[in-house]
């Protein structure tokens, strides 16, 4: 919940008036709010909290931070339900 | 030493492990303040690649342990209702209240519901409009956004069943607690790297030079933590306190400007009880006035709650930094992560679960050697 998880945006679209978009974390896919980077386009990749982008990072820093919270058992919460 | 075999750079964490050690001429203490740094510090070993000057004491910064007993015995409060339907955040789940746990409750039918996002509360509450949806607002400064955009986008959709339980806590009144404390050893910090994201790095540069502490924004890999020791230490022997940015891969000077404006338009800042620290002044967030028809504990009126805390945990002087994990008698007999006693041991990132996970209560001498802080907080019970 603390650490960010990187993942890519696959697709944006408004809802509600919100900027949204599909977010693909090495495979899980997760509806995300992108409100707060709205530079992002698809292939792009954020650091994701809780269902919010924060910031946009590079695909390398990207991948490197998924892979480390891979190893440290950091991505829980991926498995909970979206709706 | 083994541990540093595990690094995907073992030349680099090498020399830096080097330089830390040739550029320490006398003891100093630094606190990580993340839960996260705490985790890898001790899978890495990283406090043991450290000359035996460098002490590395971990901080309160896990959200799931500091989220106080009042506010988790409301939660099962509000969760026991028929009426509702309880969402939290996995970690939530099993942080003993007084009575029990969420999932107990959960097993003796209240509706306790995992969600993997705030946002996906406000949703439930759309498709459930004969229910009273509650989520449990915990977390730092990076769960923030997130929750501000949950409630907000609930007024704006009408949802008038949706409601948060806030219970959000702060970085920098913390450290501030931390340097203010008698006692206090605590010279330097490992700042939040995903924190300062949000809210960049500018709120701790009084704080550095008020306390003259120098304060080094870091990330959570083991590499980034290396760095950052060393860059602290670099400023402790200079006699400099400053704010350092070690994290500039996600970490910009300003954090997020509309994450921030969203925070202020929802939140205010208020007084926060800490779990095992106490009242700590301004270090929290609670709904603004505006949005009071979404603060759960007006609506369920969860006030007048007795607690009770196990009388064999003692996390509340570990997350004061004043003892460490392996003090506990119970740690790792009656405590471990399937049994937990205090929310050290419940969430992933609290530091009994960490030295659980990583085999140190299989080996206790570094613990018999290491002294403990002399911290005592203010409001402590």
């Amino acid at each position: 919940m603390c650490l960010g998880i990187p993942g890519k945006v696959t697709e944006t679209y408004r809802e509600h008036d919100v900027l949204m978009g599909k977010v693909d974390f090495s495979g899980v896919g997760k509806r995300v709010c992108l409100e707060h980077v709205p530079e992002v386009r698809p292939g792009d990749y954020v650091l994701v909290h809780v269902g919010f982008a924060l910031s946009r990072i590079d695909e390398e820093e990207a991948n490197r931070v998924f892979e480390f919270l891979r190893q440290m058992n950091q991505l829980d919460e991926l498995k909970a339900p979206s709706s | 030493m083994r541990f540093v075999d595990e690094y995907r750079d073992t030349d680099a964490a090498q020399k830096l492990a080097d330089a830390i050690a040739s550029a320490v001429t006398r003891p100093w203490t630094i606190m990580e303040v993340c839960g996260g740094q705490t985790h890898t510090i001790v899978k890495y070993g990283i406090d043991r690649l450290l000359p035996d000057s460098v002490e590395l004491v971990h901080g309160p910064g896990c959200p799931v342990c500091v989220t106080s007993l009042e506010m988790i015995d409301r939660a099962h409060a509000i969760a026991s209702r028929p009426d509702v339907i309880f969402c939290s955040f996995g970690d939530m789940l099993r942080v003993p209240g007084s009575r029990g746990d969420l999932l107990q409750m959960k097993s003796h039918g209240g509706d306790v519901r995992v969600v993997y996002s705030p946002l996906d509360a406000v949703n439930l509450a759309a498709a459930n409009p004969s229910k009273k949806v509650v989520f449990f607002a915990i977390g730092f400064e990076t769960t923030a956004p997130p929750n501000a955009m949950a409630v907000f986008l609930a007024r704006k959709r009408k949802l008038s069943n949706f409601s948060v339980l806030v219970s959000h806590v702060l970085v920098p009144p913390m450290i501030t607690a931390i340097l203010q404390a008698p006692g206090n050893r605590v010279q330097a910090f490992l700042g939040p790297g995903h924190v300062c994201t949000v809210m960049g790095t500018k709120e701790y540069e009084p704080i550095a030079r008020r306390y003259k502490a120098p304060i080094v924004v870091t990330g959570f890999e083991p590499l980034d933590l290396l760095e950052g020791v060393y860059r602290t230490v670099q400023q402790l022997q200079a006699g400099r306190a400053e704010v350092e940015n070690q994290y500039g891969r996600a970490v910009r000077d300003e954090g997020n400007p509309r994450s921030k404006q969203l925070i202020d338009d929802v939140f205010e800042v208020c007084d926060r009880k800490w779990r095992g620290v106490g009242l700590i002044p301004k270090s929290g967030y609670k709904l603004r006035h505006e949005y009071r028809d979404h603060d759960a504990e007006r609506r369920f009126e969860v006030d007048a709650i007795e607690t009770q805390e196990s009388s064999l945990c003692i996390s509340g002087q570990i997350l004061k930094g004043l003892k460490k994990p392996h003090d506990c008698l119970a740690f790792g007999k009656e405590c471990t992560p399937q049994t937990p006693l205090g929310a050290t041991m419940v969430s992933a990132e609290g530091a009994c679960a960490a030295y659980y996970a990583y085999g140190r209560h299989l080996d206790l001498e570094k613990a018999q050697g290491r002294p403990s802080l002399g911290l005592q907080l203010v409001g402590d019970r």
